[in-house]
């Protein structure tokens, strides 16, 4: 494992990390967005098909955004307004969307189309082995950096932020203290939802270039469950979407030696990351790591307590 | 500040919650509302705070009319709801739920000084770093107190605020709510303990029914005060001298513990066709107890005997089958389904063996037991549909015929007159016939009237238990407040 | 006026699908009246057509039986997909394994299909009850698994000959065939075993205490425990009772479609019939026409996709427009009926 191979995981677990923290954020919230899977894979397309159409890389990522963000509008509104099961529109959307992406993408299909450009940080690409995994990146990885640690900072050291968390923690109450529960809401879905945009087109436009049906097929889930093995923190959750970007890796670095498994290989991380949070998330052994105190705050994470619950002040 | 209302109006549907309610507080008076449960008194507040709008009538904060559409506004305009469960956010800390919702200017450093001033100046102990999960109810009440006041409440509404603190933690309450009071705040005393706001309280404003029953300046006669919230005087409820059958249950040395509540040490012995009343505070270890004896919490210690068989171990699912029942106080959200209908739930209610339903003499029975519970909805409403007073007879009419023994939190809560005494008649009766009830209250007429033996519960303890003849509706409030006597 | 009101929205739902429908056909550049016309050509326009018409409708209203029986005890059972592939992977197992007559060895494939969709469902139940682990995840967990293992099933131990490729394995024996209609690729036992399936999932939820006492699980399960429900044991027996009848959708598709075990083999079935069971609100008896719709759709993409030259996916987007318009409308007419209820209710929020 060099630096090289480093670069690699931090490249290819970027859009992972937009779309993991996008729906931390809206979890955070109180609102569940189920629809990931079906909207990155719209947002891939749509971002691909603008930039390949009108030869931006920029306006395809726009486009992307946009994309994701009214799936997570409808999410929100459906859930809101109309009073429908959060995780039921989802559901739905999910279908819609990769259906949609299939159907409007077919004319794009395999064509070469634009991608993001690498730029190197000046000074910092020469720090010793850090300086080739960290800044030899394109700019959405740079980005991607920041938007954790912005994220970080702004749930957890911003006195808006801290309106965020109660909104997702106990709607009534912040209610009554003139917080507007609702409006913040659907803010924070349709901003989660576009940076989930954000990770889709930057599947097709760098990490996974380009567009065929069913791209990027089950990402959507893992980024779900990533957010649930994060804690919702979103420290964590980087920490997981690198994780599994890695198991990528080395899944792949195992195939000349498993000729058997080659078809299985590529597959293969999906189920073991969702196994491996799901073991983290069982009770027993969540009960078992109270007794580390630093691993186990590593591991250890409560939902938000009104996720998924719709408010309605009446 | 002086507020004041004016012929507040409100319906729901064909049921006037308020009727023409005209009020005013002025600044530095104690005002208390007094009222039964379920005369008006909560809705009353959520028109104040800003939950619901009301249909008509003006309300008046320092001369300037109010909306008061939206809680934001109450708000803004310095009026402060202490509700009766602080709306706090329990994984936070003390000092960051202080500062939820206040204005945006206002960062960590005013809010760590604004809680240690007002802490010392009315005596709390709020550590700002501490989660506020730690915190006990009474703290709880006290960071929202120091929150509102922070903000600049001029006008303080406490929403039943004494019913799950201890009686040290009432005195502190109390002692703060009169300091605010000489600082010019005006304060509205909701509750339906008549001893409280004969204590604390300048003035009272009684709610009957939705209407103003009365509005006196205190003291004022017992009496006279009981006959406007009642509509008569209290009818002296004749004890009915009753003799109880042969010993049935022992409790001894019994231990248990549920997150929260805690039973400790307790002794209990239980007869054939006996009525036991638990007395104490909200936690005190009586639901524990209840939930305990009916096999939702194990016990950590001690032994239950059944006659002579030991039945400790048993979940619930064996002591429904011995004959046990547990009826809960949140009746819909733990004893009843929304969403099935009163047929349904008889036919969950039946034990009969057979595999397959049939639906024709389900609806039969459910319409026989409709008709001699006297429940108001058809073999096809569903609980949401159900007042109160229904659901509780529907919860009675789907016990077996002759329970062993009762478990029963808070048998008449938020029941009207009429109800209570219907489930009353209907548990006495029960009682002839054998079935032994142990139930939970807060109603000291009821506990002294309805009771054979009484219990008093104390953290978690049970600190005094004798013939419920022996005791006097005030020598009762002082053992649950914890001043030992007797 | 309940009903009135609630049909009128329903009937609104379908107009505005109609319309976004349509809106994507003009996007397509598609001929609005062959398109239409293709649709019911499409799926019975010949008796073979027909006959694979009712073949998807099969494991539509066997995934939808098994989704109405996990969504009255109040669980999201999205693992269907790996329930279906599970059956499958056991149907395959015994075809493959067993020697006989063609009775014997169908019966068996039926047996073992069920109960492997419901060891692989009871796997995510055991997960949610002891593990707490939600089931979404649990089941999302084990479709990925199951398709990991048919893929290594499909390549490795069971692949055909020297061919160790993704089209699927060898095809099985003439008796591990279900008997089809003289040249029609339907089977009528495929059809029976579906409609057994659903009729008795309707009748053991609203005919059977273990039905009622399960939807009480599902509504309010501190209530159900003390009307003396276990309620962690119905909650696995849901995952059983709905694994097995998923898994038997997997039997059909490898005894009666493919005869085969193929990768694809649940076909995204599973996840289709969560909207089914969302467009027909839980309710077994609709789920029939539903299905035969959706069915029907599919079919007609294939003549869409032959004839016109219109992407494989336009069915999928519009049985997503029907679905989502219908749930999103009618969510808005209850909130507007909740509404008027509460105004007019005898009991306040006092």
């Amino acid at each position: 494992m060099n630096a090289a191979t480093f670069a690699i995981i931090v490249a290819s677990a970027t859009p992972l990390i937009f779309a993991a923290i996008g729906e931390t954020i809206t979890e955070k919230a109180g609102v569940v967005n189920l629809s990931l899977d079906g909207s990155m894979l719209l947002s891939a397309m749509t971002g691909f098909a603008i930039a390949y159409t009108t030869g931006s890389v920029e306006l395809g990522l726009l486009a992307g955004m946009a994309t994701s963000g009214f799936v997570a509008f409808v999410v929100a509104f459906g859930g809101i307004r109309l009073r429908v099961n959060q995780i039921a529109v989802g559901l739905i959307l999910t279908y819609f969307a990769t259906k949609l992406s299939a159907l409007l993408g077919g004319e794009f299909v395999r064509k070469p189309g634009p991608s993001v450009q690498k730029m190197s940080l000046p000074i910092l690409e020469d720090i010793p082995f850090f300086g080739e995994i960290l800044f030899q990146q394109n700019p959405l990885v740079y980005f991607s950096f920041l938007l954790v640690i912005a994220s970080f900072w702004w749930i957890f050291h911003t006195r808006r932020g801290l309106d965020l968390q109660a909104i997702g923690e106990r709607p009534e109450a912040a209610f009554a203290r003139g917080i507007p529960v609702n409006t913040l809401r659907y803010f924070y879905t349709v901003l989660g939802g576009a940076f989930v945009g954000l990770g889709g087109a930057a599947f097709s436009l760098d990490a996974k270039m380009g567009w065929s049906e069913g791209h990027i097929a089950n990402y959507g889930w893992i980024a779900l469950a990533i957010v649930i093995f994060g804690g919702w923190h979103p420290l964590r959750v980087a920490f997981g979407c690198y994780l599994f970007g890695a198991i990528q890796i080395v899944a792949l670095k195992m195939q000349p030696t498993l000729p058997d498994l080659a078809q299985v290989l590529p597959i293969a991380p999906f189920p073991l990351m969702i196994l491996t949070l799901v073991f983290l998330n069982m009770r027993v052994v969540q009960s078992f790591t109270m007794r580390f105190k630093g691993i186990g705050r590593l591991i250890r994470g409560t939902a938000p307590s009104a996720l998924g619950e719709s408010f309605w002040p009446d | 500040m002086s507020l004041e209302l004016r012929a507040i109006t409100k319906r729901f549907g064909s049921v006037v919650a308020n009727d023409t309610i005209s009020l005013s507080v002025g600044s530095g008076e104690i005002h208390g509302l007094l009222g039964e449960n379920g005369a008006g008194k909560s809705t009353l507040v959520k028109i104040l705070s800003g939950f619901i709008t009301r249909d008509q009538g003006e309300i008046e904060l320092d001369g300037t009319k109010l909306h008061l559409l939206s809680p934001n506004e109450a708000v803004a305009n310095g009026i402060g709801i202490l509700h009766q469960e602080p709306l706090v956010f329990l994984p936070f800390s003390v000092v960051d739920n202080f500062l939820i919702g206040s204005p945006k200017e206002y960062g960590y450093a005013e809010a760590y000084e604004a809680l240690s001033t007002i802490s010392e100046q009315f005596g709390f102990d709020l550590n700002p770093d501490v989660s506020a999960s730690n915190l006990s109810i009474g703290e709880r009440q006290q960071l929202e107190i120091a929150r509102l006041l922070w903000l600049g409440a001029r006008v303080l509404i406490l929403d039943e605020p004494t019913t799950a603190i201890s009686s040290t933690q009432r005195e502190k309450l109390f002692a703060t709510i009169r300091d605010l009071a000489d600082d010019g705040m005006s304060v509205i005393f909701v509750s339906h303990k008549l001893e409280e706001v004969q204590e604390l309280c300048d003035r009272v404003t009684i709610l009957r029914e939705g209407k103003i029953s009365a509005s006196v300046d205190l003291p004022s006669p017992v009496e006279y005060l009981v006959s406007k919230m009642f509509g008569t005087g209290v009818l002296p409820k004749t004890r009915i001298a009753r003799v109880n059958g042969s010993s049935l249950l022992e409790l001894a040395n019994a231990s248990a513990f549920e997150q929260p509540g805690q039973i400790i040490d307790v002794n209990l012995s239980v007869s054939r066709g006996q009525i036991i009343g638990l007395a104490g505070l909200e936690g005190a270890g009586q639901r524990t107890l209840l939930r305990a004896m009916a096999g939702f919490v194990p016990f950590a210690e001690g032994s239950f005997r059944l006659q002579s068989a030991e039945i400790s171990e048993l979940d619930y699912l064996d002591r429904l089958g011995l004959g046990f029942y547990y009826l809960p106080a949140d009746r819909q959200r733990e004893g009843l389904v929304n969403g099935l209908s009163i047929t349904e739930h008889v036919a969950l209610s039946v034990t009969d063996q057979s595999k397959v339903i049939n639906w024709n003499i389900a609806r039969s029975e459910a319409a026989k037991r409709i008709e001699k519970f006297s429940i108001k909805g058809t073999v096809e409403s569903t609980p949401e549909s159900l007042s109160g007073g229904n659901q509780q007879r529907l919860l009675l009419a789907l016990m077996p015929e002759t329970p062993l023994l009762l478990l029963m939190e808070h048998p008449t809560r938020g029941l009207d007159i009429e109800s209570a005494a219907w489930v009353w008649s209907y548990l006495l009766t029960l009682s002839e016939s054998g079935t032994s009830i142990i139930f939970s209250s807060s109603d000291l007429e009821e506990l002294t009237t309805y009771s054979d033996q009484i219990a008093v519960c104390f953290s978690g303890r049970i600190i005094d238990q004798f013939d419920a003849s022996e005791a006097t509706v005030e020598e009762l409030g002082l053992l649950i407040g914890g001043v030992h006597q007797r | 006026m309940n009903s009135l009101q609630q049909t009128k929205y329903f009937a609104g739902a379908i107009t505005i699908s109609l319309v976004v429908s349509i809106f994507f056909l003009w996007l397509l550049e598609a001929p609005l009246v062959d398109t239409a016309k293709l649709l019911v050509e499409g799926a019975f326009g010949t008796n073979q057509r027909i006959g694979d018409t009712f073949m998807i409708w099969v494991p539509l209203l066997l995934a939808s039986a098994s989704l109405v029986v996990t969504f009255s005890a109040g669980l999201w059972n999205i693992g269907v997909e790996g329930q279906i592939v599970a059956g499958a992977v056991a149907a395959s197992f015994v075809a493959r394994e067993v020697q006989g007559s063609t009775t014997v060895i169908l019966t068996l494939m039926v047996i073992g299909g069920f109960v492997g969709g419901a060891l692989w469902g009871l796997l995510v139940g055991v997960l949610r009850v002891r593990g707490g682990v939600n089931e979404i995840f649990g089941g999302i967990g084990l479709n990925f698994v199951a398709t990991g293992l048919i893929v290594y099933l499909v390549i490795g131990p069971w692949s055909r000959d020297g061919v160790a490729s993704t089209g699927g394995t060898e095809p099985f024996g003439p008796q591990a065939w279900f008997p089809t209609i003289d040249g029609l690729r339907v089977s009528p036992l495929a059809l029976i075993i579906a409609f057994v399936s659903l009729a008795s999932v309707m009748f053991l939820l609203s005919k059977t205490h273990f039905g009622l006492r399960l939807r009480a699980t599902g509504k309010n399960p501190l209530a159900a425990n003390r009307f003396g429900i276990a309620t962690s044991r119905y909650l696995l027996m849901a995952f059983i009772i709905g694994g097995g009848v998923a898994g038997l959708a997997g039997v059909t598709q490898a005894g009666a479609v493919y005869h085969r075990l193929v990768p694809s083999i649940s076909g995204g079935y599973g996840f289709l019939a969560i909207l089914i069971v969302l467009l027909a609100r839980f309710r077994g008896l609709w789920v029939i026409p539903i299905a035969l719709f959706f069915a029907t759709i599919a079919m007609a993409s294939f003549q869409w996709q032959l004839r016109l030259g219109l992407h494989s996916a336009l069915g999928g987007v519009i049985q997503g427009v029907l679905v989502l318009s219908v749930v999103l409308v009618m969510g808005y007419q209850e909130v507007r009926q909740q509404r008027e209820q509460s105004n007019s209710r005898d009991d306040a929020a006092l």
